[in-house]
């Protein structure tokens, strides 16, 4: 069966529709309200997760924490951005590589430990001060190139992503692309997450931006002690 | 400390508040000797700039003693006497490294609301609204400077804060206008605007060579000084009409380059600046740009309209048919005030140019409310306001 994923803006449309008639149908308060409030929960569905809801197979599960499962096709919450910096590739390659650099300048990124033969433990703040956890494997890598990862199996959220360095301005910048893929793993915080995913892309550049900072200034720039 | 701080459209106050603390390891914190209003500080007092909060310390001319200095800072120590460029710059940056300082990459910290509107960001600004970075400006006793060991010029002691103050900005701002005009030997200028910027644009185009240079106004004093300090023949536009008289002034060619140092508030007394008022007053046009329009019409072929007015949103009517036709380039931007402090010192050293001709009001910060106001309505003679803590 052929899954048809949402844009972003049909997403926030599909979103604002569910509201609205779901606030109506409340506002009605009768038995007919509430069945149309209901039946608008797929519609919010849709608008958070990116496709209409499933009956039998569901988003929990061994299943579904399979990167190759719960990714594949059209599937998950996509990123993609790329920021050139100043420097040389090789520099910038090796402070990424150096997984627990990443927090430095990936706000949402509490700790990153290496645990050794491309295996690393991922922690980053949730919502409501909850921690999401995951173990992570690099399934790809070439030096000055790229790095590939992948969460493993019993991780809160299923990820899989890579980062890309190319020379550019003969060799005097590096242009940095991170292809970001991500679904939930099956518990009540995941909707939430899902939420915050929408607007991952504008979260992934200014993550890219302070890199961008950090290695062509070696500070990361604010206007008053309030700026993270 | 005391500080000028924003709070609506002609609403501006001084108060106290707490003094800036070193946030980064390049930072320094100047103790301001001499602060300036800016012509562009008047578009924030109108209410044209966005992004503004209340509570904004306002100010981006000032210099100052180096007071303190963060642990990477490792050209300014404590006592230098320094001038601040009003753009904010890391100097590593790929643009930095171009020389476009003003465009620098990573020194706004809210770049992605410069980007939600002009699609890129420049650089920070101080005391210029948060889609320009948020950062406090200098306006103020003390300010805090990022990337100090890149932006700000030592100055030497024998030459006063009135000569040197004004490398700031709008001296570099004119400079750049007139360097802009690609001047040749005999090329005849014509400067829109004789506030301060459009003062040191003529000044600047003679300095780069220019034969003549026409300047136009409607404030008898600024004419006055146009034509006394800065040797420009002089036009009132509510008295000549500008456009026939640059062609009869120059052959019938028009003006080899055309500069507007007047920006979005434009007044005129033409039909397009009555338009451009109603529809602004309505809410329906962000800018005014009667002066640049009329720059345009009157450029020679070939010629180049250099605009260091500033702009801020989308212009209605705007004559690109004629530059088209007449080949025209257009040159504008934020001044890259970091690449001309050096030489524009050297030129005050040398007596090439005393900037302190500008200054008609010496105040202190606490002068401020009324002195905007002053110099917005432009009573008093007001040209240019310095204020010492």
């Amino acid at each position: 069966m052929e899954r048809v994923e949402a844009t972003n803006i049909e997403r926030w449309a599909t979103l604002a529709t569910a509201t609205a008639v779901m606030a109506y149908g409340l506002s009605r308060r009768s038995a007919t309200g509430v069945c149309l409030a209901a039946a608008a929960t797929p519609l919010a569905y849709r608008g958070l997760v990116g496709e209409w809801p499933t009956i039998g197979t569901g988003r929990a599960g061994s299943v579904l924490d399979d990167t190759r499962t719960a990714l594949s096709g059209r599937r998950g919450v996509r990123v993609r951005e790329s920021m050139r910096l100043q420097r040389p590739v090789d520099e910038v390659y090796r402070f990424w590589r150096h997984l627990q650099n990443l927090p430095r300048f990936m706000t949402s990124l509490e700790r990153v430990t290496d645990l050794g033969d491309g295996r690393s433990h991922w922690i980053a703040k949730g919502p409501a001060d909850a921690k999401v956890e995951w173990d992570a494997a690099i399934i790809n890598e070439v030096e000055n190139k790229v790095i590939g990862w992948r969460s493993e199996p019993g991780s809160d959220i299923v990820t899989a992503g890579s980062v890309s360095f190319e020379p550019a301005r003969g060799g005097l910048s590096t242009q940095v692309s991170v292809h970001l893929q991500y679904a939930l793993a099956g518990h009540a915080a995941g909707w939430l997450t899902s939420f915050i995913d929408l607007q991952r892309e504008q979260a992934v550049r200014e993550d890219l931006r302070r890199l961008k900072q950090y290695l062509e200034t070696g500070e990361i720039a604010r206007a008053t002690a309030d700026n993270a | 400390m005391k500080a000028v701080r924003y709070y609506g459209k002609e609403d501006v106050r001084v108060e106290t508040i707490d003094d800036p603390k070193i946030l980064n390891p390049r930072d320094a914190i100047v103790k301001v000797s001499a602060t300036a209003i800016c012509g562009s500080d008047l578009h924030i007092y109108g209410g044209y700039i966005p992004t503004m909060e209340k509570g904004d310390v306002l100010g981006h001319e000032f210099m100052g003693e180096v007071v303190e200095v963060g642990s990477a800072n490792r050209r300014l120590k404590v006592g230098d006497r320094v001038v601040v460029p009003f753009t904010i710059a890391c100097g590593a940056c790929y643009f930095c490294k171009e020389q476009l300082w003003s465009l620098c990459d990573n020194s706004n910290p809210n770049a992605r609301l410069a980007e939600k509107l002009y699609g890129f960001s420049g650089s920070g600004l101080f005391g210029y609204s948060h889609m320009y970075g948020g950062y406090p400006g200098g306006q103020a006793e003390f300010v805090r400077v990022p990337f100090a060991d890149v932006g700000p010029l030592r100055v030497p002691s024998n030459l006063s804060d009135d000569q040197v103050l004004f490398l700031s900005d709008i001296f570099p701002t004119g400079y750049m206008a007139a360097e802009n005009c690609d001047i040749d030997p005999g090329d005849t200028i014509a400067v829109w605007g004789c506030g301060p910027v459009g003062q040191f644009a003529i000044q600047s185009a003679f300095l780069l060579g220019a034969d003549r240079v026409i300047a136009i106004d409607r404030i008898p004093e600024r004419l006055a000084l146009a034509a006394a300090k800065s040797n420009a023949e002089v036009l009132n536009y509510e008295e000549d009409d500008i456009l026939e008289t640059l062609r009869d002034m120059t052959g019938g060619e028009g003006p080899d380059a055309c500069i507007d140092a007047v920006g979005l508030e434009s007044h005129g007394t033409t039909l397009d600046a009555w338009y451009d008022r109603a529809k602004t007053s309505m809410f329906l046009a962000t800018d005014r740009p009667h002066a640049l329009r009329q720059a345009i019409d009157a450029c020679r072929k070939g010629g180049v309209v250099s605009i260091p007015g500033v702009y801020g949103g989308w212009l209605d009517k705007f004559p690109l048919g004629a530059a088209f036709a007449k080949g025209l380039t257009l040159k504008m931007g934020q001044t890259h005030v970091h690449k001309y402090m050096p030489e524009l010192l050297e030129r005050i050293e040398r007596g090439d140019i005393d900037p302190s001709f500008i200054i008609t009001h010496h105040v202190t910060l606490d002068d401020a409310p009324e002195m905007y106001k002053t110099f917005r309505e432009k009573q008093d003679d007001c040209i240019k306001v310095v204020m010492r803590p």
